[in-house]
């Protein structure tokens, strides 16, 4: 049984050390933003199949409402942010850099904010069965906040198959300029605890540690209080060192172990949560509301008034945008999530999903992207790998296309974290080389499956026709054969009649 | 078959921030590492030292300039990082501070060109292309290359005036009345008597000062002068992490082990460590040249191992070879080493074992029926 | 001399002999290596190589008759690990740089005429008769069986649509 010693921390392999850029935003009290003038609800924001609606055009709906179900397993519901109408469900550009559209409902608030027939509160939660928080987890939509999106009751099942023993919740909030998480914790602790203890008994584990990074004690000190009354639940601090948020990472700074490559952290018998998610949880199971808004931290040197605000799920980039006073000059770069891994928007009309902790509007400078020159060997980039790896081999075998031997160099263990792009000297971008890399393969994979399925489709028209041609043959043989026969008989029948007729 | 986006024909990933590095900023904090030690090189050996600097330098400039164009590549990018002056600045410190023009600018030229250029620029050569000019003149134009000289401060009664200067520099033989000043280093005289059977003490009795070699009041060239400044440049380069302690420490620690041993070993045959570290251009060496980015392992761990190799081969070179200085020859040999070093020294991937394997814990917590 | 002319006669007569006996005891009866090619090729028998079928073609290619840029299906990315393969150099300026091609029918003109459902080598077509035809997009391999031989041209051949689930990020541009 691998221990959690709550007193004892450990290192991390390489990692930097990027400027927070927090003050911006660390202590703006979390704001309500009003409703929006229409809702974009993407039919996908988790990881895993799409949900599949169960509203059509002109439905009214009220606050809280199922909008579309959970496909399969690894698959989250999505819910109304508000009441309304259904204006349309179909495409709507994502947040995503491709500027591609994904399936969407967008709904027309009628203003009234009126929440459908909510269950009494339940004032004991945690009576519940674990499978019954499960379950409520489940119906309420709710996927990991930290920007991952994997759908949280599916992790909450890991106690069936691992002997689990720990929850980690991930407060780090490793990425500068975000603070959505710190706020969060010092606004609402309770709420916060209760999560923890629910995600507890759904996982049956003994023991919760809340993990914040040492840049946040006014959080740390407001967990710390609402802990106090429950012994299982131990608050730490990490060191402030990037990507100490990448759950394999903080769980190896907690207990020294490694997660096997291509395995979870349950099979340390830990599994990590993030602490909105928990929040999430507390207001699914106690109130049964679905998870259908989040606080975003709006922030970057393009902004005017940057701050965390609590927004409904579906709100335009552009009105928290605008909330926040709008550019201050026209941004290099409007990114959803952090900097250091997250994605460029391609405009402002896409919507925040349950997955968007930040929103940043930087300037150039703070991009400060030089032109790209050859690698120098410099070996940074290796120092920085908080995963071992040799970024500058995997970047020189991808730019050539040699994709296999950038795997051999470690590529799939790459967490794409950007320490490795972030110190590079020649400013090169090797997460980009990764990236591309990565969807490559995939593709190629793609490939390979689809030329065996449609090797089987031929092979299986060939037998099909073959089978036809045999039966149409056996057929003819059949009729042929009756024919004669027939024949035989009715020449048989002539000679008969004839030598009676002789006779 | 990907789509670029809406974005038109670049979209970039993350990160969207970057730590304040940069080559010119590397190359640049270099230099001003190296510089107490060149202008103490420049006060020692007067004008022509100044003179052959900056023609080192310039000459470096115009071949990589020529290079670019012909490569078909961006020339001003390329010229302002920095590297081809730096090149020019370590061949600079390595050459005989009174070389006739043509050396100089041969080094350039065997410097950028056969050194990096044809390798295909910067970041793709093998060896250090100082060192390679280095090594190409010493066997090339053996006598000029050891044409050493005693110091002759500037604003000092013996330093040469502009005229005088020029003549040395450009003018092809050094006047006359300069014939009293040359001198051999303290490495070429120690091998040179030592090859004669002169037991080392009485060797070093009338001509070894270690504190002239720390200050750099001897003969030499301008980096081999100075150990001191050279020290404190080293230091200054280590506190900006620009290069890390690994190879400084790994091969000055082998020779002065190695140096140790032997001495205690026969004192009148080998000199001792602080002869090896203070003398030559050892202390240049383990912070500027075999430090060279490009040219030298990129994990600790191969760091190490080439430092030490470094060290090991200074001391054989110059205990029982007819070179008096190995640093050239020792960086060149171990920079060929470096990508085998490179293949062999890779770090443990997170969550695998040190053959790849993923992990296995004897204590997993999957529930296997 | 005597002894180094005997020398070199009994080793070339040894060589000789060893290699003699590698050669039948080792030699290779079944060719591999048009097996492997053929494992290469679409395998959807379209024909547009004009080889009458996939083994056809890979046995030409294995004995060199054929051109590795024969495939219009498998495109350049063939082409090359074709050439890679038989370790040719392919000359691939007269490919065109086509992206693979999925056939879609415009319902609104199809008569249900079942032509190109019968013809197409991966079933990927669905419908019957008088019925309006459709094209399921994974199963097709853009061979333009379908194509060629649709009486009112209702059946256009367009480029695989990317989508959220196949977009990947570009390569960089390249360093200055």
């Amino acid at each position: 049984m691998i221990s959690v010693n709550a007193q004892k921390l450990f290192r991390i392999r390489g990692g930097v050390h990027p400027q927070e850029n927090k003050h911006a935003t660390a202590g703006c009290r979390i704001v309500d933003a009003p409703i929006a003038q229409r809702l974009y609800i993407p039919l996908q924001q988790h990881i895993g199949a799409p949900a599949e609606p169960i509203v059509r055009r002109g439905m009214k709906v009220l606050k809280g409402d199922l909008l579309a179900n959970s496909q399969g397993v690894v698959s989250a519901p999505v819910h109304a942010p508000t009441s309304g109408t259904i204006h349309s469900i179909g495409k709507y550009p994502a947040p995503h850099p491709s500027g591609l559209p994904v399936l969407t409902i967008t709904l027309e608030p009628d203003g009234e904010d009126k929440w459908m027939a909510l269950p009494p509160e339940n004032s004991d939660p945690l009576s519940l069965e674990p499978e019954a928080i499960a379950g409520q987890v489940a119906a309420a939509g709710i996927v990991g906040m930290g920007g991952a999106t994997f759908p949280s009751a599916v992790k909450l099942n890991l106690r069936k198959r691992y002997r689990l023993h720990t929850l980690v919740i991930n407060a780090a909030e490793c990425e500068p300029y975000l603070t959505c998480d710190d706020q969060l914790m010092r606004e609402q602790p309770d709420g916060i605890i209760e999560g923890i203890r629910l995600i507890m008994r759904a996982l049956q584990v003994t023991k919760a540690i809340v993990a914040i990074e040492a840049n946040k004690p006014e959080a740390c000190s407001s967990m710390t209080k609402a802990a106090a009354a429950f012994d299982e639940i131990t608050v730490m601090t990490v060191p402030v060192r990037y990507p100490m948020g990448s759950e394999k990472h903080l769980v190896q700074a907690l207990t020294g172990k490694e997660t096997p490559a291509r395995a979870l952290t349950a099979d340390l018998g830990i599994v990590v949560h993030n602490v909105a998610t928990a929040n999430a949880v507390h207001n699914a199971v106690r109130y049964g509301k679905p998870l259908i808004s989040r606080v975003v931290t709006v922030s970057g040197g393009a902004v005017n008034r940057p701050g965390n605000i609590h927004t409904l799920i579906g709100t335009p980039v552009a009105d928290l945008i605008g909330l926040c006073g709008g550019f201050s000059e026209e941004p290099a770069r409007i990114i959803g999530g952090g900097p250091m891994m997250g994605q460029p928007l391609p405009e402002t009309r896409v919507p925040i999903v349950k997955g968007s902790g930040g929103i940043l509007a930087l300037t150039a400078q703070e991009v400060a992207r030089k032109q790209a020159m050859p690698c120098i060997r410099c070996g940074s980039c290796v120092n920085a790998c908080p995963c071992g790896l040799l970024p500058l081999e995997m970047a020189s075998r991808a730019r050539i296309g040699d994709f296999d031997a950038a795997v051999d160099f470690g590529l799939m263990d790459c967490i794409s974290c950007g320490s490795c792009s972030y110190v590079c000297p020649s400013h090169i971008p090797l997460v980009q080389y990764f990236s591309h890399a990565k969807g490559a393969l995939t593709e190629q994979q793609r490939r390979q499956h689809k030329q065996e399925e449609i090797r089987r489709l031929v092979e299986a028209r060939t037998e099909r026709m073959e089978a036809l041609k045999k039966a149409k043959r056996e057929a003819m043989e059949k009729r042929k054969k009756e024919i004669a026969a027939k024949k035989a008989a009715e020449k048989a029948a002539e000679l008969e009649k004839r030598s009676q007729a002789g006779a | 078959m990907s789509n670029p986006g809406k974005h038109g024909a670049e979209i970039t990933s993350a990160p969207y921030t970057h730590e304040n590095s940069s080559i010119s900023r590397t190359m640049l904090l270099v230099m001003i590492a190296l510089l107490p030690a060149t202008v103490h090189g420049i006060y020692q050996f007067g004008l022509p030292a100044l003179f052959v600097f900056v023609l080192t330098i310039a000459a470096c400039i115009f071949f990589e300039a020529i290079c670019l164009v012909i490569a078909g590549k961006p020339v001003r990018p390329y010229l302002l990082d920095g590297s081809a002056v730096l090149s020019g600045w370590l061949l600079a410190m390595t050459l005989p501070p009174w070389s006739p023009w043509w050396l100089a600018t041969v080094g350039a030229f065997l410097a950028i060109v056969v050194g990096k250029q044809v390798f295909g620029g910067i970041g793709q050569n093998l060896f250090n292309p100082a060192m390679v000019a280095r090594v190409a003149l010493l066997i090339a134009f053996p006598l000029e290359m050891t044409s050493w000289v005693q110091p002759q401060p500037l604003f000092s009664a013996d330093t040469p005036g502009i005229v005088d200067a020029l003549a040395i520099t450009f003018g092809g033989a050094v006047p006359a009345a300069y014939d009293g000043v040359s001198g051999a280093t303290i490495l070429g005289y120690v091998k040179s008597e030592l090859g004669q059977g002169v037991p080392l003490y009485d060797v070093l009795a009338d001509n070894y000062d270690v504190f002239g070699l720390a200050t750099g009041s001897v003969a030499g060239s301008m980096g081999e002068t100075s150990a001191i400044l050279i020290l404190l440049g080293g230091l200054f380069l280590l506190y900006k992490r620009i290069i890390s302690w690994h190879i400084p420490l790994s091969m000055m620690l082998t020779l002065t082990v190695l140096a140790s041993v032997f001495h205690l070993a026969s004192p009148e045959r080998y000199p001792d460590a602080i002869f090896h570290l203070m003398s030559g251009a050892t202390m240049l060496a383990a912070f500027f040249i075999a430090t060279d980015l490009v040219t030298s392992p990129v994990t600790y761990r191969g760091q190490l191992v080439f430092g030490a190799g470094c060290g090991a081969l200074v001391f054989v070179i110059r205990t029982w070879t007819t070179y008096p200085e190995g640093v050239a020859f020792a960086v060149m040999l171990m920079n060929a080493m470096t990508p085998l070093i490179d293949h062999y020294m890779q770090p443990r991937i997170y969550g695998r074992d040190r053959k790849g394997e993923p992990i296995q814990y004897s204590d997993d917590a999957e529930i296997t029926e | 001399m005597i002894t180094a002319i005997a020398i070199l006669t009994i080793l070339g007569i040894t060589l000789g002999i060893l290699l003699g006996a590698a050669a039948s005891y080792l030699a290779v009866d079944a060719n591999p290596l048009e097996q492997e090619i053929e494992q290469m090729l679409p395998g959807s028998q379209c024909g547009q190589c004009g080889f009458p079928g996939c083994s056809r073609a890979a046995t030409a290619l294995a004995s060199g008759e054929a051109d590795v840029t024969l495939c219009p299906p498998g495109g350049r990315n063939l082409a090359m690990d074709l050439a890679t393969k038989l370790g040719v150099d392919a000359d691939l300026s007269a490919m065109k740089d086509k992206a693979p091609m999925i056939a879609r029918i415009h319902d609104e003109l199809c008569i249900g005429c079942t032509k190109c459902f019968k013809r197409c080598p991966t079933d990927a077509i669905v419908g019957s008769s008088k019925q309006i035809h459709a094209v399921i997009s994974d199963a097709c391999t853009g061979c333009e069986k379908c194509f060629d031989i649709c009486p009112t041209e209702c059946i256009e051949m367009l480029p695989i649509p990317v989508t959220l689930q196949n977009w990947y990020w570009p390569k960089p541009a390249m360093a200055a």
